[in-house]
């Protein structure tokens, strides 16, 4: 079912950010636990959802010449809808993702799904582009997020799970330590898939 | 004055955009490729997260605080920034083009750089004002241009290295990244 295959391309083939170099900031930015990285992830796949839906069932309305500025009104839309519902129901995720979230209107994931896809596909396939994109994308940030948590404070969602007499690496919660993690897993990313290719 | 020098060296140096706020990191590790594209990157970046920001603090101070409508501040400026950017690239084509002809591709693309929005939208969180925006938004691009320049002349020297296969392309860049935000964490602690 080629619905199914847009939806699971986004969980490995396609993962962003890990495969598509697309949406970096808020990756380095929000990994700091496990907890904002799954909250900036379903924040980021529920705009990616909603613009998706719009603008495949308006593609064929919205001008050539004005696309971009029509995606982005709309995706701002959506990310005003989420920034207002955190604020109200998840204050302190809220507090601590700050900046990011109005951010969420130009992560290049949102607007190159729009361009590249939703405007040019049918309703169903937009959505499972959108679901798969954005869950793929909160796993990875989940992922990151945990890794940078155990590594950088010894806990897990909050919960302390290392040996007692574990130091932790606190660089890892801060900005080089976000670089040197990313660009160790895309390494690791990359090693699996020259083993694929070679087999 | 002074209060102007420490707002210049605690937004480009000490709280750099790119090394220590995570803003711009798409085009930062997208463009550090070769010297003369990055310096017409920072030029870009310099002139539009400048004009960005004086723009948009007048929207906010006129039209969205006096009316209530703060919550649409998202809408409101990336709007702003996309039509800003548009008509500064048709102005530059007509009255200035060789400065045109040196930003290049570089000035449609700025307007997704989440370094102009967030430079922007932070003036209004820290409460400056439209002079103390200025000088911050012109010293967080500068802080963006520095960083971006010695990012690419480490990538310049490191294309020739012999590095592990897998590590080739982002993965370097991003250690490399790892070390200059390692050296920039020096900076804290400057500005009290």
């Amino acid at each position: 079912m080629s619905v199914l295959n847009e939806f699971t391309k986004g969980l490995w083939k396609e993962i962003p950010p890990f495969r598509l170099a697309l949406g970096l900031c808020p990756v380095l930015a929000v990994t700091t636990a496990a907890k904002n990285g799954l909250g900036m992830g379903l924040a980021t796949t529920f705009v990616l959802v909603c613009s998706n839906i719009i603008i495949s069932l308006l593609r064929k309305v919205i001008p050539k010449k004005v696309r971009i500025a029509a995606f982005i009104v709309i995706i701002a839309s959506f990310v005003v809808i989420v920034e207002l519902v955190m604020q109200a129901y998840v204050y302190p995720l809220y507090k601590v993702l700050g900046l990011f979230i109005p951010l969420i209107v130009v992560n290049c994931i949102i607007l190159g799904r729009a361009e590249a896809f939703a405007s040019k596909n049918t309703l169903l396939p937009s959505i499972a582009d959108g679901l798969g994109m954005g869950l793929g994308f909160t796993m990875s940030l989940t992922f990151l997020g945990a890794v940078r948590e155990i590594i950088g404070s010894g806990k897990l969602f909050g919960q302390f799970i290392m040996w007692d007499s574990y130091a932790p690496f606190e660089i890892m919660v801060k900005a080089p330590g976000a670089f040197l993690c990313l660009g160790i897993i895309l390494g690791l990313m990359n090693w699996v898939s020259m083993r694929q290719q070679k087999s | 004055m002074s209060d102007f020098l420490l707002l210049f060296v605690s937004a480009a140096f000490v709280n750099n955009v790119v090394l220590v706020r995570y803003l711009g990191q798409c085009p930062f590790l997208g463009v550090s490729n070769r010297l003369d594209t990055a310096i017409g990157m920072s030029m870009a970046v310099v002139f539009v997260i400048t004009l960005a920001s004086a723009v948009t603090w007048n929207v906010q101070q006129y039209i969205l605080n006096p009316y209530g409508l703060e919550y649409l501040q998202t809408i409101a400026f990336i709007l702003v920034i996309a039509t800003l950017v548009q008509l500064v690239e048709m102005f530059l084509q007509k009255s200035v083009p060789a400065l045109y002809r040196a930003l290049g591709i570089f000035l449609p693309l700025i307007t997704t750089n989440c370094a102009v929005l967030g430079v922007a939208v932070l003036s209004i969180q820290n409460e400056y004002s439209f002079t103390s925006t200025l000088v911050f938004s012109f010293a967080s691009s500068v802080g963006y241009g520095v960083a971006l320049t010695l990012m690419t002349g480490v990538r310049e020297k490191l294309a020739t290295a012999p590095i592990l296969p897998t590590l080739k392309g982002t993965p370097t860049a991003l250690i490399v990244a790892c070390m200059l935000a390692l050296a920039f964490m020096g900076f804290a602690g400057m500005v009290h």
